[in-house]
């Protein structure tokens, strides 16, 4: 963990501690008590956006290990989800496994395909690996649509709805909690192994990969570790979606998808677990506030809301331009930059 | 006998339409290592520029074609120096994703001004057919190839005689070297936007003739990958060839094989080609590997 300035650490277990100082476990406990208060509060069309970020947040935590932390740019995002997606109903339409059993074994088998399409990284380094992923989506895509013996083709996979304890878990309510707790434990997941070995050899990798391999790193475990630990939590992003909606289809799992994710991790922060969540959360809420502001202008101005729809994807794109030229860090950095002003307050201080 | 050569001269069209956005897309990387997302929407800029420039305001197609041309390259500069100077030396992601925004505003614009529907106007290529022996080969897609044959040339021809077209050669040989000569970057990357553009613009005025005007036009941006992998990233030679090849592989297994392969055909030609042969046909044999 970095070092700050102001804090003094007596024990050694504060000094491993993820979140050491008082500070930050208040503001810990406050963003908990507002998850938890949170649906007995909201609608369910909050509730649906809420489950929605939870979704992504998982999906955006396991592309941000790959492409943030490992320094492996991955435009095949939308292709792992599918496999999540659809390995995850497939197993429980044809075998009749539970659906506890095909999510866990789906992020196995993710994590597995995942491997197999990081082989090319070993050879291929930058914008040759982002080509060689987005090749892999389009394959992926369109075996989704014409191996029809398998995913249906073009057809909807309808998913029988899961349940725990005799409760759908798929009503927007129920699966908040559902959500709420496999984003919870992706985040503390990612963030204790980032303290590990492996972790670290991860971050070798991007910062310098052939320094990695002089201190000991070994690339090619390294690299498909990176692969199959990222590709692990996006397939339990896709069997999530799978089992939210009980309902698969191609469509959620095109190429757009790869980069609405990587718009995420981009506006979150690169390498930030926080920035992950946010970004998830700013990317989900975008176009449904530019929804909401369509409905607004809808009386007032029809004009300008029929435009909306159209608009939003130009607003998705100046989202990217903006954070990448005046903020490359990220939302994560906004929020750290608030937090550095009242860290020593009223003392200025500014981390590296 | 008469299939094949249908399939041969759409295949061939098709992928000399490619081989423009490719070619677009290979000065843009020559000079300024950029990979560029927006290719395919700099076509869909280039169809429906022409429907505006010929079927909406009436131009005659000689200045049609013009306005079209110009316009392109007026929107590439503006790309170039409000988006990508700024951000000149940051990491590949960032770059991938800037051009990957752009072409997120480019489609909603183009969406917003002329809604997602088709359109159609009296196309300026010669309508008819031509009949060799039992083939029947539209005249449009005929024409397509020795308009794109001689605008590759033409931009072949820059490479080797301007002084832009040197100066951007040295920089993508050694762009410090080129510097220290005296060699102006920004002018150089405006210059190679510019010509993407124009490029891209020719191939979108082509495409509006032979398919039409239609959103789905910007997906053939995804197809200059397999392309100039196939032909090598800094080559325009390799885009004409890589093109062609891609463009007729499509034809043939859509014609003969049918099941959507032709899809997907081109994306596995790219992953062979980088497991095999990772610069292309004609690309530069320096590859970082790790």
């Amino acid at each position: 963990m970095s070092l700050e300035c102001g804090v003094f650490h007596t024990r050694y277990e504060s000094d491993m501690g993820l979140r050491p100082r008082p500070a930050q476990r208040i503001r810990l406990a406050a963003f908990a008590v507002f998850v938890l208060v949170f649906p007995f509060l909201a609608g369910p069309y909050w509730l649906d956006l809420a489950n929605q970020i939870a979704i992504a947040t998982v999906g955006a935590i396991g592309l941000n290990i790959l492409v943030g932390y490992t320094g492996q740019i991955s435009l095949g995002q939308g292709a792992f989800m599918a496999i999540g997606a659809y390995s995850a109903g497939l197993l429980t339409l044809n075998l009749g496994l539970p659906w506890g059993v095909s999510i866990a074994l789906a992020c196995v088998i993710t994590a597995v395909a995942g491997s197999f399409f990081g082989l090319p990284s070993l050879r291929l380094k930058g914008l040759y690996l982002a080509i060689a992923t987005l090749a892999a989506q389009e394959i992926v895509e369109w075996a989704m649509t014409h191996w029809t013996a398998v995913t249906g083709g073009t057809e909807a996979i309808v998913v029988p709805a899961p349940r725990l304890f005799g409760v759908r878990l798929n009503s927007t309510f129920a699966f908040y909690w559902f959500g709420v707790a496999m984003a919870a434990g992706t985040a503390l997941f990612a963030a204790n192994l980032f303290r590990t070995r492996m972790g670290r050899a991860f971050v070798a990798v991007r910062d310098q990969d052939i320094a990695a391999s002089v201190i000991g790193v070994n690339l090619f475990r390294t690299k498909l570790m990176a692969f199959a630990t990222s590709s692990f939590f996006v397939g339990l992003a896709g069997a999530m979606i799978a089992y939210y909606r009980t309902i698969i289809t191609w469509e959620r799992f095109t190429l757009d998808t790869s980069i609405v994710y990587l718009a995420m991790i981009i506006v979150g922060g690169l390498g930030s677990i926080r920035g992950s969540f946010f970004g998830a959360a700013l990317i989900t809420l975008l176009p449904a506030l530019i929804a909401n502001a369509g409905r607004a202008l809808q009386d007032t101005a029809p004009v300008v809301a029929g435009l909306l729809p159209y608009a939003q994807q130009a607003v998705f794109g100046v989202v990217i331009i903006l954070f990448l030229i005046f903020e490359p860090k990220g939302l994560s950095k906004l929020w750290g930059n608030v937090k550095d002003y009242f860290h020593v307050w009223p003392f200025a201080y500014r981390r590296g | 006998m008469d299939i094949f050569l249908q399939l041969t001269v759409s295949g061939l069209s098709t992928g000399m339409i490619y081989a423009l956005a490719a070619a677009g897309f290979v000065v843009i990387y020559k000079a300024s290592d950029v990979i560029n997302f927006t290719q395919g929407d700099l076509l869909l800029l280039g169809t429906y520029l022409i429907f505006f420039a010929i079927g909406q305001i009436g131009l005659p197609w000689s200045l049609g074609v013009l306005v079209t041309v110009l316009l392109a390259v007026a929107v590439a500069l503006a790309i170039e120096r409000l988006v990508l100077r700024p951000l000149i030396g940051e990491p590949i992601i960032s770059m991938i994703m800037v051009t990957i925004g752009l072409s997120s505003i480019l489609r909603g614009l183009v969406n917003a001004i002329w809604g997602p529907a088709p359109r159609s106007f009296d196309s300026f290529l010669p309508e008819g057919s031509v009949v060799v022996g039992p083939a029947v080969l539209s005249t449009g897609r005929l024409l397509s190839i020795p308009i794109a044959l001689a605008v590759l040339a033409a931009l072949g021809l820059f490479f080797r005689h301007t002084r832009d077209g040197i100066a951007m050669r040295a920089i993508a040989d050694d762009q410090q070297a080129a510097l220290s000569m005296g060699i102006s970057i920004p002018r150089v990357f405006g210059v190679a936007w510019a010509l993407a553009a124009a490029s891209a613009a020719i191939g979108g005025i082509m495409l509006a003739g032979v398919v039409g005007v239609s959103p789905n036009v910007a997906s053939i941006g995804l197809r200059v990958f397999p392309v100039v992998i196939l032909g090598g990233l800094d080559s325009i030679k390799g885009a004409v060839i890589g093109g062609a090849i891609i463009g007729l592989l499509e034809a043939y297994t859509g014609g003969y094989v049918g099941h959507g392969l032709n899809l997907v055909v081109p994306y596995g030609v790219l992953i062979l080609v980088l497991m095999v042969r990772p610069y292309g046909l004609f690309g530069k044999e320096i590859i970082e590997r790790v």
